[in-house]
């Protein structure tokens, strides 16, 4: 199971938005908050490892790492995938 | 015949017979070996590095002065660098982390006399002979507007209507290719406009359509598509899926190897506030500075002109001459 608490301790670990991560709410634009290209690249390899998953390419776009929920519900799908 | 994608996009039979010396070739010859075989291009032995004739170059000079009429009223600052820059500056400038295979440092011999002894040695042998050569603090230009940025950023905040630059620039990219259009010494011709996001919007709009203008003008069939840069990677996959569909690129597309694979011969291009932030360039009211560009590949709109209205120049149709050399 993937918690949000989960997504936002990786999310801490980015330079882009360590410092307001416990302000925002999981349904909170990341882009608008200071995620940028980079730093969703950085968001992507970082879930990657944390979760033992490698997202498909058409997961590889800015939908996908929007949010807190969208990441967590697109981290918990690929688990899911991988276990069966 | 020119606006469509004519015979000249098929192997041209009726040009073989230039070579005539040659044995009858047992394939068609391909683009490139007809640049070569009518001297316009020149063979160095290594793909995507190649001398251009006086007609090649007539041409790339004469597109150049195009661009600049097209760009005249807009009283654009000219600046032109050599096609090296600073190493310090394209270190900062990001584009290791989007596209380390193209890049090219310049390296040189720095080691002693026993070094030289051996780099000598080595050559005799046909070994390895650079373990002594160490990068100095020039980087090949990846793209004609890498060293005006940190040039803009040191002369403070922009003016109230923004910043407009022209420039131009051998650029190179590691990207060797049979495909001639894929050369790894090229020149590029652009402006970029600095300020606020509408000045920049607003500059890249007026371009696509001058662009389209000035291509269709000089008989070339042409695509306006969305693009995206060529990142490195599966990092790059995400970095360009985000550019594509935040509609930060655009080429304007002209078959010249091939249909199926049109070439990119000019790219408009939103960076938002990337190179703003990267270089500190504050607009006139202290915010981020937001860019944009318009790139002309002068290497690649040549050779569609060649590939569409053939290897004499003379006999490309008067209007096109006209626009060109007129």
């Amino acid at each position: 199971m993937v918690e949000i608490s989960d997504i936002r301790d990786v999310l801490k670990s980015l330079e882009s938005l360590k410092g307001v991560v416990d302000t925002l709410s999981d349904d909170d634009d990341l882009f608008e908050k200071g995620l940028d290209s980079f730093g969703s690249v950085q968001l992507m390899l970082a879930l990657e490892e944390r979760f033992d998953i490698e997202f498909p390419d058409s997961a590889l776009g800015r939908r996908s790492f929007s949010t807190i929920r969208i990441i967590r519900d697109t981290v918990a799908g690929l688990r899911q995938q991988e276990a069966a | 015949m020119d606006q469509s994608l004519s015979s000249d996009l098929l192997p041209a039979a009726d040009e073989v017979s230039f070579v005539g010396t040659l044995p009858e070739p047992a394939e068609p010859r391909s683009f490139l070996d007809r640049l070569f075989d009518r001297g316009l291009l020149i063979r160095t032995g290594v793909d995507g590095l190649y001398g251009r004739s006086g007609a090649f170059e007539s041409v790339v000079e004469a597109l150049d002065r195009l661009v600049s009429r097209i760009g005249a009223a807009d009283g654009a600052e000219v600046l032109r660098f050599p096609p090296g820059m600073a190493r310090a500056s394209f270190e900062r400038s990001g584009y290791l982390k989007g596209f380390p295979h193209l890049a090219g440092t310049v390296h040189s011999f720095c080691g002693n006399e026993a070094d030289h002894a051996r780099l000598l040695a080595c050559l005799d042998a046909d070994e390895d002979w650079t373990a002594k050569q160490a990068a100095t603090d020039i980087v090949l230009t990846p793209a004609a507007c890498y060293p005006l940025y940190p040039v803009a950023a040191a002369r403070g905040r922009l003016p109230e209507g923004g910043l407009l630059f022209d420039l131009q620039s051998y650029c190179f990219r590691h990207e060797p290719s049979l495909e001639p259009t894929r050369m790894q010494l090229f020149r590029m011709r652009e402006y970029v406009r600095m300020g606020t996001p509408e000045q920049v919007l607003a500059f890249r709009e007026l371009w696509l359509t001058r662009g389209t203008t000035m291509m269709s003008d000089l008989g070339l069939p042409l695509a306006i598509d969305p693009a995206n840069d060529p990142f490195f990677g599966r990092a790059g996959k995400m970095l360009a899926n985000n550019q594509r569909a935040q509609a930060l690129k655009f080429e304007l597309n002209v078959p010249v190897n091939s249909e199926d694979k049109p070439t990119a011969c000019l790219s408009f291009n939103y960076h938002q506030d990337h190179f703003g932030t990267t270089w500190g360039i504050a607009q006139a009211d202290g915010t981020t500075a937001h860019t944009a560009c318009v790139g002309f590949g002068l290497e690649r709109i040549t050779l569609a002109l060649l590939r569409h209205h053939g290897l004499d120049l003379d006999a490309w149709p008067a209007e096109v001459r006209a626009r060109l050399f007129g």
